[in-house]
């Protein structure tokens, strides 16, 4: 068993993670599918992650927030890239990974991650995820 | 900058940003984000925005810096539509 303290140095454990976390609400992504349809679908969301989520706002919105988190965890300063370019894709086991494209790629390069992991949660009205970048 | 430009992004956050306070009444340099703009809302004031002034967004375009105030809205909006200028 391994015990922390404060004062313990973890020798041997040298690791450092990048944190991002985002809520959204669930009422805001329906709104947007009516006010913009179609339009906002396919701008913000994937075609897997609209064949997993499409008929699930809430999905849609957790899927939105771990985009958000996925940026916050990049410490993105100025970059513009779209948000297909960050993906909730879904393991067999269903566990959900994120996947990185294009100038979210060469970032996440940049910071030096080697490892994302992704969680996502859903009530009602409000949806939340929380992305750990591991770096080296 | 037009004050007719920045009435129409006015009228485009007052629909979609979904912020606590009239659009009217913010200053054109204040930060939306700041003031209450989530970013989600800020997809939607894009989507608004594109419909508005027949303008598309390209990736390169879709940082916080260019949505962060109206001044700076109206710049990218100039930028990508000569004409609403």
């Amino acid at each position: 068993v391994l015990k922390f303290s404060a004062d313990q140095s973890l020798s041997g454990y040298e690791m450092s993670v990048r944190v991002g976390i985002d809520l959204v609400s669930v009422e805001e992504v329906e709104r947007s599918i009516a006010a913009h349809g179609e339009r906002y679908l396919s701008r913000i969301y994937s075609e897997q992650e609209l064949v997993d989520s499409r008929a699930r706002p809430s999905r849609l919105a957790a899927r939105f927030a771990a985009k958000e988190a996925a940026m916050k965890a990049l410490g993105r300063d100025d970059e513009g890239f779209g948000w297909k370019s960050i993906e909730v894709k879904r393991r067999d086991d269903g566990q959900p990974t994120l996947e990185l494209a294009g100038e979210a790629a060469e970032l996440a390069h940049r910071r030096g991650v080697r490892k994302i992991t992704v969680s996502l949660t859903h009530e009602r009205d409000r949806a939340a995820a929380v992305v750990v970048m591991e770096t080296n | 900058m037009s004050a007719t430009l920045n009435d129409e992004i006015r009228k485009v956050l007052s629909d979609h940003a979904r912020l606590p306070m009239q659009a009217g009444s913010i200053d054109e340099n204040a930060d939306l984000f700041q003031a209450g703009m989530s970013s989600h809302a800020s997809v939607n004031v894009m989507l608004a925005l594109e419909d508005a002034f027949d303008i598309e967004f390209p990736d390169a375009m879709l940082r916080r810096s260019v949505f962060e105030s109206i001044s700076a809205i109206a710049d990218a909006v100039a930028q990508l539509s000569p004409q609403a200028a």
